[in-house]
């Protein structure tokens, strides 16, 4: 993006809002590039490239509020479209609690270089990255004679945007990602045709895990699904793999947001500063790690981001309170969602917990379910293996864990040394006591 | 009270188009009766384009010898309003416009495209797109000629001309009734939606169509206290309709609902664990169709040979007494399309007949590889995604059972009524779907209130275990949204009440 360029589009934008009546606004223009390239079998089954471009804008008119989005950027049509955006808001009726952040919250940005751009991207041409997702396939291509189809892809984007908002913030970020697969399926038992995969993403594609490692993790994903049934109903520990712990502790993040406390939607209301978990849990949201997937110096509001606590030794610490809900709850605001969450971590590894369990579920993927966030129950789909004398004896699929998160998060009894950096919500492997498994 | 007739919806605010009501050619679905004797000529005035820039694109996406090449132009208005704590305090606008351009070769495709639609921006997306081929230039056509389509959601009224102090006011009574309802609701939410969507697909065949799709959602949501618990529950309609759609019963009926299923949840027990006979209510169940068969008959899994239906057609894999389609046709229902992204016409297709497999859904190179007609199941989100085989709207024909009947054979299992999400794993063919409420049966009576448990079993297997199919079939009323490789299209699915032997329930006892 050329800076000065869509800047000055935006100064263009903000000053026209007040021109036609908005007496506040806030705005972004984001601009993005993104390549993907797919292969299935050894031959390019899609390559998409992909340039777009948006702006949206919040305007604040007589105590009213709306927002607006287009990907129309020529000034005459931004102009029809902010005279009927400041038109509409004068329809709506007005709400004391929409006003823009105080200006206090959007200083104190850390000063951390969180290196989230790289900036070789520019260099990758479309044949590199054909030839990346082509290689992915051939490490498996061979391997095992029940393969039916092999699927690999390598996918890249660099992203920019500019955020404005009336009452002086400017805020700038740009970034880039990189993403590489492959997925496996398998003749198995009859019909049936287990397909399992594994990607990983990072900032930087030095960052990637390798190629081999990757499509060779693929390959054991989907053998480990060979012959999977559905064991009998138990209640059992259930260790969860460090991959895909964050499928369990996500579905937290909305009871734990202040417009779920505000609209009495959170089973976590009124628990700050209790015990919501065992003693092992503790939470942190870090918006300062380097080249971390989630990282960023301020946030939707424009408020300056900081390390905080979640949760400390079960204890919870802090919810996440945007300005809005913050507003009509009184609250101070934190921040209105998570940048990187990280677990502390425990002193085993998963492998080294498994090998002590007499018999308990490990879970390694999920399938549906849902929860509710007013109760806090759950109710969700597992695959994964039965172990037994710390061995793993039986593929299961086909199966659900059932529960209460407030019980669920005061059984967790371990947390291991091993998070998964490749996501946002970097879990190690977690093991929980007492669980529902259903099954036949 | 809420009773306000079409008419209270005209625009009110300065903006928009001063229409009453929609003109004839977009009320026809196909274009034959548009101003200028061009039958897409308003579409072309939409998008800023004629014959010549078309071909000029297309010669730019056959450069390198693609096989064949489309343009999805796309032109979508978006407005949503809500209320909460009592008042309508937010509003949001999207306007997108832009056209994609693929290109393939044999199965594999080449994809682009721009958001902005002048000729020297589209040749450059083509152009990339094109890189999928490498050979010599092919040729463009010379005219194009329209697809004759029917209209499966004549509406009278854009959405433009719906003012939206008109909307407030609805939400308003809406709420006021919400809170009527019962002494326990302590917040309500309401959110409505509304979206007009113009699209112009056009292939290098020579072939080329257009479609308006107008679209609705409004949803219902509250939270109500009693001894000290709280429970939330909601519910929704979505139709391809305009503001006719919301007759004042309709209106009423929001509220009601929503008060009913929330406050029902009290009542609620810990539900059941283990393999049990589950009914299933005529209607929204219809999300078990859509993952236990559905994906499973998206040609593009099967082509690829990924699928657990990959050896089954023709096959039997139900009682004879199973019928399953997937129809872009209802009137007004969420899913259906006139036409679909590629431009092929919308149709009925019968998935399964009499218990045998009979077709999967297709796209255009599914359809190729197979040697069969596409069968308007081409579906993309936007015009920023390649088209891929979509389900539309999946629902079972009705049986010859009766629900009591069902009910009756039941000694212990549960009677699954509200459905929120599902999910399926095409190639082992397991699959999910969450109840948020239903009942337990025990010996042959509806008794205790059950709710929040995720249902698992494995698509063929279920199938075969479909033992009863009731004469009630019902399609779904809220608004569903079919996720697939990262792409969401409106769906709906219906289901008449039936009988599933046994499956895996997720409860605690």
């Amino acid at each position: 993006m050329e800076k000065n360029v869509y800047l000055d589009l935006g100064y263009w934008v903000q000053k026209k809002a007040k021109q036609l009546g908005a007496d506040d606004s806030a705005l972004g223009i984001n601009q993005s590039r993104s390549v993907e390239v797919d292969f299935r079998d050894g031959e390019v089954e899609k390559l998409k490239e992909s340039t777009e471009q948006s702006l949206w804008i919040e305007i604040y008119a007589n105590g009213r509020y709306s927002s607006h989005s287009t990907n129309d950027l020529s000034k005459p049509a931004l102009e029809k479209f902010i005279t009927n955006a400041v038109d509409l808001t004068t329809y709506l009726e007005k709400d004391e609690f929409r006003k823009l952040p105080d200006p206090e919250l959007y200083k104190g940005q850390h000063t951390v270089d969180i290196d989230i751009n790289d900036t070789r991207q520019a260099d990758l041409t479309v044949e590199q990255r054909l030839e990346r997702a082509k290689n992915m396939g051939e490490f498996i291509k061979g391997k095992d004679d029940r393969i039916i189809s092999i699927a690999s892809g390598f996918y890249d984007d660099h992203s920019e945007s500019y955020h404005l908002k009336s009452n002086g913030f400017e805020g700038h970020k740009e970034s880039t990602s990189f993403t590489h697969g492959a997925s496996v399926s398998m003749q198995g038992a009859g019909d049936k045709k287990p397909e399992a995969w594994r990607y990983y993403r990072a900032r930087h594609l030095e960052d990637l895990v390798g190629a081999k490692e990757t499509a060779l993790q693929a390959l054991a994903r989907t053998q480990d699904q060979m012959g999977a049934k559905k064991v009998p109903s138990e209640t059992l520990p259930l260790l969860l793999e460090n991959s895909n712990a964050a499928g369990l502790l996500w579905r937290l993040m909305g009871p734990l947001s202040a417009s779920s406390i505000q609209q009495k939607n959170s089973f976590l209301e009124g628990k700050k500063d209790q015990q919501i978990a065992s003693e092992v849990l503790s939470i942190m949201d870090d918006p300062t790690i380097i080249r971390g997937l989630g990282s960023r110096y301020y946030d939707g509001d424009g408020i300056a981001a900081q390390p905080r606590p979640l949760i400390t030794d079960g204890v919870l610490n802090n919810y996440f309170v945007d300005v809005y809900y913050g507003n009509k709850l009184g609250w101070k605001p934190t921040s209105g969602g998570s940048s990187n969450l990280v677990i502390k971590p425990g002193s085993r590894s998963g492998a080294e917990i498994e090998a002590g369990l007499d018999k308990a579920i490990l879970v390694t993927s999920w399938l549906g379910g849902n929860a509710n966030g007013t109760t806090g129950d759950f109710s969700l789909g597992v695959a994964g293996w039965l172990i037994e004398n710390g061995k793993r004896i039986q593929p299961i699929t086909e199966m659900n864990i059932s529960g209460n998160y407030s019980e669920l998060l005061m059984n967790l009894v371990e947390v291991g040394n091993d998070p998964w950096i490749h996501s946002t919500f970097r879990t190690p492997t977690l093991l929980f006591d007492k669980v529902n498994f259903s099954g036949s | 009270m809420i009773n306000m007739s079409r008419r209270d919806f005209v625009k009110i605010t300065g903006t928009g188009l001063a229409l009453a009501t929609l003109p004839g050619f977009l009320r026809t679905g196909f274009a034959a009766n548009s101003p200028g004797g061009n039958p897409y000529g308003f579409y072309f005035k939409r998008f800023g384009i004629d014959d010549d820039t078309i071909r000029k694109v297309m010669a730019e996406a056959l450069h390198y010898g693609g096989d064949y090449c489309d343009l999805f132009f796309q032109n979508q208005l978006s407005n949503s309003i809500r209320l909460r704590d009592n008042i309508v305090s937010t509003a949001s606008t999207n306007v997108t416009l832009g056209v994609g351009i693929r290109v393939l070769k044999g199965n594999q495709t080449g994809y682009s495209f721009t958001e902005d639609v002048s000729l020297a921006s589209m040749k450059a997306a083509a152009r990339t797109a094109a890189g999928i081929a490498s050979g010599s230039a092919k040729g463009v056509p010379e005219t194009f000629n329209a697809t004759k389509l029917m209209n499966y959601y004549d509406t009278e009224m854009s959405w433009e001309d719906v003012g939206v102090k008109s909307k407030v006011e609805m939400l308003q009574a809406i709420n006021d009734d919400v809170f009527k309802e019962d002494p326990r609701v302590v917040k309500a939410s309401v959110n409505f939606a509304d979206s007009e969507n113009y699209i112009l697909v056009v292939n290098s065949e020579g072939g080329i169509a257009t479609d308006y799709q107008p679209m609705l959602r409004i949803s219902v949501a509250c939270t109500a206290e009693q001894d000290g618990r709280r429970e939330n529950n909601y519910f929704d309609y979505s139709a391809r309709d305009d503001i006719s759609f919301l007759t004042p019963e309709r209106l009423k009926r929001l509220p009601r609902e929503a008060v009913a299923r929330t406050v029902k949840l009290f009542e609620a027990q810990t539900p059941p664990a283990g393999e049990l006979p589950v009914v299933l209510s005529a209607g929204s169940a219809g999300i078990l169709l859509h993952e236990a068969i559905g994906h499973g008959m998206e040609a593009d899994f099967n082509r690829q040979g990924i699928s657990v239906y990959s050896e089954k057609m023709n096959k039997k894999i139900a009682e004879p007494f199973v019928t399953i389609v997937d129809n872009g046709t209802n009137p007004h229902i969420r899913g259906s399309i006139n036409v679909d992204d590629e431009g092929y016409p919308s149709q009925e297709t019968v998935l399964v007949e009499n218990g045998v497999l009979r077709t999967y859904m297709h796209d255009r190179i599914s359809a190729q590889h197979y040697g069969l007609e596409p069968t308007g199941n081409g579906r993309r989100e936007s015009f920023k995604h390649y088209p891929m085989p979509r389900m539309r709207n999946t629902y079972m024909k009705s049986g010859p059972h009766e629900f009591e009947e069902m009910i009756a054979s039941v000694d212990y299992g549960i009677l699954a009524d509200q459905f929120t999400n599902g999910q399926v794993n095409i190639g082992p063919g397991d699959f999910t779907f969450y109840v948020k409420s239903g009942s337990l049966i025990e010996k042959g009576k509806i008794t205790a209130p059950i709710k929040d448990v995720n249902i698992i079993g494995n698509g063929p297997e279920v199938l075969e275990r479909v033992t009863m199919v009731a004469n009630d079939m019902k399609m779904a009323e809220g608004g569903w949204t079919c996720g697939k490789n990262g792409q969401g299209v409106p769906v709906s699915q219906g289901m008449p009440s039936v009988l599933v032997s046994a499956i895996t329930v997720g409860g605690r006892g």
